[in-house]
């Protein structure tokens, strides 16, 4: 059977996925359950309206399917052939939207008001974003990284200057030594192991 | 086949390249003062780094599973042994003998081939000026994860708060986050849209990253090879045993491997597979050469190609069967979803009750209410959930990486975990191949003596990164995406094919391949063998001239076109294909020309210079020495003994 869009205009379609929402703890959705609902409506009326004359009867529902699917509309308490206009029915809903999804264990998505729809979070938006922290982290590492590496290499060359200037004498003889065979050796010549008599061996 | 007529004369050659018996002093006095590996594996590190990149996790899986499936490991494992392999024992050796960077190899063998050592200093430098770009986008996207929602997890709401921003509702969280959010493209390559500020942090970050690791050359990316090269295995171990426990992960594997055999039969898969190959193995970078020439003379160089080739080729197979793990998964997710939301919408329309129609029964019921209702259900537009069509979408380059796995990576549990480690396995990978590309550009650099020679290492590498990081700020406008597409297809591609063919001409018929078989010998201790002999002389030459021809071919003759993200399109939020403006030509023949004929241009530059200058040969030699290896030794001989009766086996 397609669903029926009844014509009318003060009520609203409600709409429950408890196996969706709950899954295996899905309780059964009977009578009771009608009642409940009538009560948190008449609750919600109450508390939007602030009348204390809220009643379930005011709450009249049809068109029940297996869905769980219903219709339902909201009477006037003083007058109970007047029903009460569709918008101050959703302004009810939507201020207690958080306990009529809570008195179900439901939640916006699992207990439709089709034609109200749920307000979207307001989304939280954090003085600074969190990117620039960690880009703040990681960028400071980097700047400390280069200053360690230009001061180990200035250290580096300024201990390769004295050290060369306190063997300047030395560097001559080195030189011409060192490049006896043709290359050129690097690091201070060890005169204690020169072969001085390679040629004179008897 | 020896082509006498071609083959460079002996002797001048011999004055161009150390001999053996320089070598054996170099190695057993460990003399000059040429950078050093500190041991094998940080050089095996390295070389492993710089071939296994981003290629491997975002190319090789979509073309595996594009062309067959199990199928493509055919023609990839061909193509691996015939092409790959050859190329890499070639330049590992030739590096290892001369000792040189690119431009010092090449000039050594003959002064007319300098072109080839410049056009890979050419390539190296178009590819490192945009590949750099995707780092600073990894790099956005893990400052970006540190967060408990994802950003790219749900659509920002509008700005008066009544509903989704509209063009994330109509495409999807991932894609607006990665197009508005990250990129904020425009919708074509001509409005450039401004510098993004958060993208040109990211991307000086990037840099200012690589400076560290390069500042000292090889003394410091050695060390930090350690981490770059390995973490992206560990993570894709991690992510292996995660995946696997999702559900739907073998619905990918099974999908990435299924083999087709009739595209064997399609020539585009052979082709797909040899330049796959040859890209993926870094190939006429230059970077491959330098790295060996810091090796000691022995070092077994053969073993080295064949281990690296096995490597590279079991990390792409590895690699994308991670990568399809978590497809499958999210493919299945997807599916999942698009089947519930047409039950839901089947059991809110007919009224039914919960759990009377499930993922089993679901066809069953939609044809017997097909039947009864008909219009009603022509009405409904209920979605076609295909899980193949999931399977295969996007699911290649930045749209694997930044679209699909981002999504997939939502629907994980503890996402911002998974996030981490999945950028930084990718910043790791690109990282390690940033090595080799920029000691592609950095030694040919200092081996033309374009830098003073007072300057110490780091000024180089400080210069040069702030070059490449202020030219490369055209990668972070709005239309930066579209200009790297561009870079991407037309520099690193044609170009490399081109170098590389040289190369390999240039030493078995110019520098000889007898002569090559004798520094083998010299290197390793015996000759190589005959597969070497054949694929050296015959067979990788002619398989690269035919993927270049076809390549060539194929680019030419198709209009280049580019995909563009315009929410004004009709077919959104499908890329909308657009043609180039005429503008475009100019800078394409600059990409792809100028490192290409670069080759032919340097020899006509030379050869012209000689025969108006008539200089003696020789003479000229001493300005091509490197600034690596001591200059000193021509001078000092002449210098301070010129009569010193030993120095026969020298200069």
């Amino acid at each position: 059977m397609v669903s029926k869009t009844l014509n009318a205009p003060n009520g609203y379609k409600v709409r429950i996925s408890l196996k969706t929402a709950l899954g295996e703890d899905a309780y059964e959705w009977n009578q009771s359950e009608m009642f409940f609902f009538q009560a948190t409506m008449a609750f919600a009326m109450r508390r939007h309206f602030q009348m204390e004359t809220y009643n379930v009867d005011n709450i009249i529902l049809c068109v029940q399917t297996s869905r769980v699917s219903f219709w339902f509309v909201v009477t006037s308490p003083d007058n109970t052939t007047m029903l009460i206009p569709k918008a101050d029915v959703e302004k009810a809903v939507r201020m207690s939207r958080h306990r009529i999804n809570n008195a179900f264990l439901l939640s916006d998505r699992t207990l439709e008001f089709l034609g109200i729809y749920p307000t979207l979070a307001a989304p939280v938006n954090p003085d600074t974003p969190p990117w620039l922290i960690v880009f703040g982290v990681v960028i400071g590492a980097v700047c400390v990284g280069i200053i360690a590496l230009l001061i180990s290499s200035l250290l580096q060359k300024r201990r390769k200057e004295k050290g060369m200037t306190e063997d300047g004498q030395d560097e001559e003889d080195m030189q011409v030594k060192g490049v006896e065979n043709g290359i050129n050796l690097d690091g201070t010549y060890n005169r204690g192991f020169t072969d001085d008599d390679r040629f004179t061996k008897l | 086949i020896q082509l006498k007529c071609l083959q460079v004369s002996n002797q001048d050659l011999e004055e161009r390249i150390p001999s053996y018996e320089e070598l054996e002093k170099l190695e057993n006095e460990e003399a000059g003062d040429r950078p050093k590996w500190d041991n094998k594996a940080q050089y095996m590190l390295t070389i492993v780094g710089f071939c296994v990149g981003l290629g491997n996790v975002w190319r090789f899986p979509y073309l595996c599973q594009s062309h067959g499936g199990g199928a493509f490991m055919i023609p990839f494992l061909i193509l691996l042994v015939l092409e790959g392999v050859p190329l890499l024992h070639l330049e590992f050796a030739i590096g290892q003998r001369l000792r040189k960077g690119s431009v010092g190899v090449w000039s050594a063998i003959h002064p007319y081939l300098t072109g080839i050592g410049i056009g890979s200093m050419c390539v190296s430098f178009l590819v490192s000026l945009y590949y750099n770009t995707i780092m600073a986008w990894v790099m956005w996207y893990f400052f970006n994860s540190f967060q408990e929602t994802l950003p790219w997890s749900q659509c920002p709401v509008n700005a008066n708060m009544t509903g989704l921003v509209s063009e994330c509702e109509r495409s999807s969280p991932v894609d607006y986050y990665w197009y508005r959010e990250t990129l904020n493209t425009t919708p074509d390559i001509d409005n450039t849209g401004g510098l993004q500020w958060w993208m040109v942090l990211c991307h000086v970050s990037a840099w200012a990253l690589l400076f560290i690791c390069i500042s000292r050359g090889i003394e410091t990316t050695g060390k930090a090879v350690y981490i770059t090269s390995t973490l992206p295995y560990a993570v894709l171990t991690i992510f292996l045993i995660r995946g696997l426990t999702l559900k739907g992960s073998l619905n990918g594997v099974k999908f990435l491997f299924t083999p087709d055999m009739n595209e064997l039969m399609n020539p585009t898969t052979w082709l797909d597979a040899g330049a796959q190959v040859f890209y993926s193995f870094s190939l006429a970078f230059g970077g491959l050469l330098s790295f060996s020439s810091y090796n000691s003379v022995h070092n077994n160089c053969e073993q080295d190609a064949v281990i690296i080739s096995i490597v590279n080729g079991a990390t792409a197979v590895y690699a994308a069967t991670v990568i399809y793990t978590i497809i499958g998964f999210r493919a299945t997710e997807k599916f999942d979803d698009c089947i519930s939301g047409n039950i839901l919408t089947l059991l809110n329309t007919f009224d039914l009750p919960e759990g009377n129609v499930t993922e089993n029964n679901y066809d069953q019921v939609l044809h017997s209410l097909n039947g009864t209702y008909p219009e009603v259900i022509q009405g409904l537009n209920l979605k076609t959930c295909d899980l193949n069509s999931f399977l295969s979408e996007g699911v290649e380059g930045t749209g694997l990486a930044f679209i699909v796995f981002t999504e997939a990576i939502t629907k994980m549990p503890v996402s911002p975990v998974w996030s981490v480690l999945f950028f930084i396995m990718l910043f790791c990978l690109g990282l390690s191949s940033m090595f080799g590309n920029i000691e592609g550009v950095l030694v040919p650099l200092q081996d033309l003596g374009v830098f003073p020679k007072s300057w110490p290492k780091e000024a180089i590498a400080g210069t040069t990164c702030v070059l490449c990081c202020l030219v490369g700020l055209i990668f972070v406008q709005g239309s930066g995406n579209y200009w790297l597409s561009l870079f991407d297809s037309y520099g690193g591609s044609i170009p490399l094919l081109i170098i590389a063919f040289c190369e390999m001409v240039g030493v078995v018929y110019l520098y000889g391949i007898d002569r090559f078989n004798d520094d083998i010998e010299f290197m390793i201790g015996h000759k190589p063998n005959l597969f070497w002999q054949i694929t050296w002389r015959f067979v990788s030459p002619a398989i690269m001239f035919v993927i270049f021809v076809f390549y060539f071919i194929t680019k030419v003759q198709e209009t280049p076109m580019y995909k563009a993200w315009n929410p004004e399109s009709e077919n959104f939020p499908t890329l909308e294909e657009k043609e180039y403006p005429s503008w475009i030509f100019a800078i394409i023949f600059i990409l792809a020309g100028i490192p290409g004929l670069s080759v032919p241009l340097t020899a006509i530059y030379k050869c012209l210079r000689n025969r108006c200058c008539k200089k003696d040969n020789e003479f000229k030699q001493d300005d091509l020495n490197t600034i690596a290896k001591q200059v000193h030794l021509t001078d000092e001989a002449t210098k301070n003994k010129p009569d010193i009766p030993e120095t026969a086996d020298g200069r």
